[in-house]
């Protein structure tokens, strides 16, 4: 497989790219994402490409914004929208649940909603309460929807043209603190990632670490640390939330008996929930110790750096969850 | 110029507090000093300004991500704003807000706003309470051209109009939305428009004129109190910085354009009105503006001496 290396945000910019030249039905419109290439900067160029028929900057209207990609969709368009901040998901929340997510199943059937909705999460920039949170869970929790949540270039890359060329509304969550991060990434036309395969990150015996997004980053940086000390760790990407890949989440717990599960979203009501709770349910004869939960602590997300970095799982938080294990 | 001397002055120097302030965010962001994002206000201080003295202090108004101008012009503390905005525990929101999301309550100021158009259903729900509970407050709702375009809008002008609220939707037109010209992306001739089928009055005035928004805010906060109703005040005005600190503001603006706007700048020409009338001289002026620079420097160094929030205060505040 040839491989190029960039960043996340260049595989983001690929992936649209791709599957723009590929198919003349997707275009991409949001706020700025024209010629400013987003406020991120992330899609400079694409516009250069494209132009304004493809492009589009909108008005500042998330409501109307996913509500029209909603009926494009609906009618034989591929609509890629882009919503600046995933807190501003919020705006459009009836248009994603009650409409796109729906549309196919109240249809008995008729209707597909080849939406991609790209958004993004992740505190840590100080941007305060209404900037920085992580809401995936809100859209995991909606059946209709699926959501994927990449945390490497190469993902972004195969997952974001999945996405596109699925025929169902896909949430795709970038975590902005990761668009500098830099990995070899597949060239090929071609190359995608089915949704609901989880990813062996890092193989290890002792202790699985089930990690989402920029929690993958933790969970291996705190696996380093517990190869030091003689702990093998093991990390697991889900990579989507829906589809879940139940079966390799579990088959690693019964392998090393122990999980830590690590995701930005907050810890009450979310992702860890569910992910621990298939895991006991499945492998509850396997499993050595209790199963920890790391999240988002549930809180609006600080301005003032020391409170937003305290609210955040950190490396030393997981290698702390796994020692108070004793496993050794 | 038929204004009392004192509100000009009072005006004048409120614009200059503005402009110190955001200067010294420039630095203070420049230098390390602060994380996270500021949306600076220089070159629209005559709308904030204008607006905010002709309100009382127990008139309420909601902000935007723009907000510094609102809130200093509307009696927020310098001292705890720059504390705010370095995340120091003695800011106004304890560090917890920042620059996006200054509130001080006990002068009127319900927030800052990090959603555009996030200030509309506040503010229309300010005035519903005040007029539920007998008072004559008004509330005023700063927001952006924008924000005109978010659905909320068109939603609060017509509970405006059913339940003739006391509110002043005044739109701050600085002819982009981040990279975007406004003309872009917002349909009709104005948006001083889009209130007349809800049988909103509005107007247009020069948002580099304090004096022309002052007059123009009375007016509306009359009727208001009054209890007439809305009003819906546009305000031509331009930001001289990029959408924030991080942004240079050049690139999808020409340069002849910011200089054609910074020509007419808001402090200058009340300055010149001022003089010009004989309602102060130029020495005077001066001091005004030695007074506030000593200001600025006393609320930088006590925001620089401030500790920041113990760790224990992150999950304080959560519930009441
Ligand atoms: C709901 C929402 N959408 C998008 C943004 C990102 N954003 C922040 S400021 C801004 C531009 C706002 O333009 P305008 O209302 O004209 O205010 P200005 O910045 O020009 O003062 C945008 C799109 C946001 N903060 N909230
Ligand atoms: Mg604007």
């Amino acid at each position: 497989m040839s491989m190029r290396k960039m960043t996340y945000g260049e595989a983001v910019k690929e992936a649209m790219a791709e599957e723009m030249r590929r198919d003349p039905t997707v275009f991409l419109m949001g706020e700025d994402v024209g010629k400013a290439g987003t406020v991120f900067k992330v899609l400079l160029g694409l516009h250069d490409e494209f132009g304004d028929d493809r492009v589009i900057d909108t008005p500042i209207a998330e409501a109307g914004l996913v509500g029209l990609g909603v009926g494009a969709a609906l009618t034989g368009s591929r609509p890629i929208v882009d919503i600046m901040f995933g807190d501003f998901i919020a705006l459009a929340m009836d248009q994603i649940v009650n409409q796109a997510a729906k549309l196919r199943y109240m249809s008995g059937g008729q209707a597909i909603v080849p939406i991609t909705i790209r958004s993004t999460m992740g505190a840590g920039r100080s941007s305060a309460a209404q900037h920085s949170q992580s809401l995936h869970a809100w859209l995991a929790h909606i059946p209709g929807l699926k959501v994927a949540i990449p945390s490497t270039p190469a993902d972004a890359k195969g997952l974001f043209k999945t996405a596109v060329r699925d025929d169902n509304p896909v949430v795709i969550y970038e975590d902005k603190m990761m668009y500098a991060l830099k990995g070899m990434v597949p060239t090929e036309e071609d190359y995608t990632i089915p949704f609901g395969q989880a990813d062996i990150k890092r193989e290890g015996d002792d202790i699985t670490l089930i990690a989402t997004s920029s929690m993958v980053h933790v969970a291996l940086e705190a696996a380093d640390i517990l190869a030091e000390q003689g702990i093998s760790a093991e990390v697991v990407d889900p990579r989507t939330l829906v589809p879940l890949d139940r079966e390799t989440l579990i088959e690693s717990v019964v392998k090393t008996t122990r999980a830590v599960i690590i995701d930005e979203g907050y810890k009450s009501f979310g992702i860890t929930g569910e992910i621990a709770s298939i895991v006991y349910n499945s492998a509850f004869d396997y499993i050595d110790a209790p199963i920890v939960r790391l999240g988002a602590m549930d809180v609006p997300v600080p301005f003032s750096k020391p409170l937003e970095d305290a609210t955040i799982p950190t490396p030393e938080d997981v290698v702390k969850a796994v020692q108070d294990m004793k496993i050794r | 110029m038929s204004l009392p001397s004192e509100i000009l002055i009072k005006m004048y120097r409120a614009m200059l507090r503005i402009r110190r302030f955001e200067e010294q965010i420039w630095e203070v962001y420049t230098g390390g000093l602060m994380h996270g994002l500021a949306h600076l206000y220089i070159g629209e201080e005559a709308v904030a300004v204008g607006v905010c003295a002709a309100l009382r202090d127990d008139d309420f108004i909601t902000s935007t991500h723009r907000g510094h101008g609102h809130c200093v012009a509307k009696g927020g503390n310098l001292e705890a704003m720059m504390a705010e905005v370095m995340g120091r525990v003695t800011g106004h929101c304890r560090g917890k807000g920042g620059s996006m999301h200054i509130a001080d309550m006990s002068v009127g100021i319900l927030g800052a706003n990090g959603i555009v158009g996030g200030g509309f259903g506040i503010a229309t729900g300010a005035a519903l309470s005040a007029q539920k509970r007998g008072t004559d407050q008004v509330a005023v709702c700063f927001f952006g051209d924008g924000a005109s375009n978010q659905g909320i809008f068109f939603e609060v002008m017509n509970f405006a109009a059913i339940w003739k609220l006391p509110v002043i939707y005044v739109c701050e037109n600085n002819h982009y939305g981040e990279y975007t010209p406004t003309g872009n992306v917002t349909a009709g001739k104005s948006i001083a428009d889009r209130s007349l089928p809800f049988g909103i009055p509005s107007t247009t005035v020069d948002g580099s004129d304090a004096i022309a928004v002052y007059e123009a805010t009375a007016k509306a906060v009359e009727r208001a109190r009054k209890g007439d109703g809305a009003t819906l005040i546009e305000c031509d005005t331009y930001r001289y910085r990029g959408h924030h600190v991080g942004d240079p503001g050049e690139g999808y603006r020409t340069k002849e354009e910011i200089e054609s706007w910074m020509a007419k700048d808001p402090i200058q020409q009340l300055r010149t009105k001022i003089l010009d009338n004989n309602i102060a001289s130029g020495a005077e002026l001066d001091a005004e503006e030695r007074e506030v620079e000593k200001e600025m420097e006393n609320a930088l160094e006590a925001a620089k001496a401030a500790p920041y929030p113990d760790v224990a205060e992150v999950n304080q505040h959560v519930y009441a």
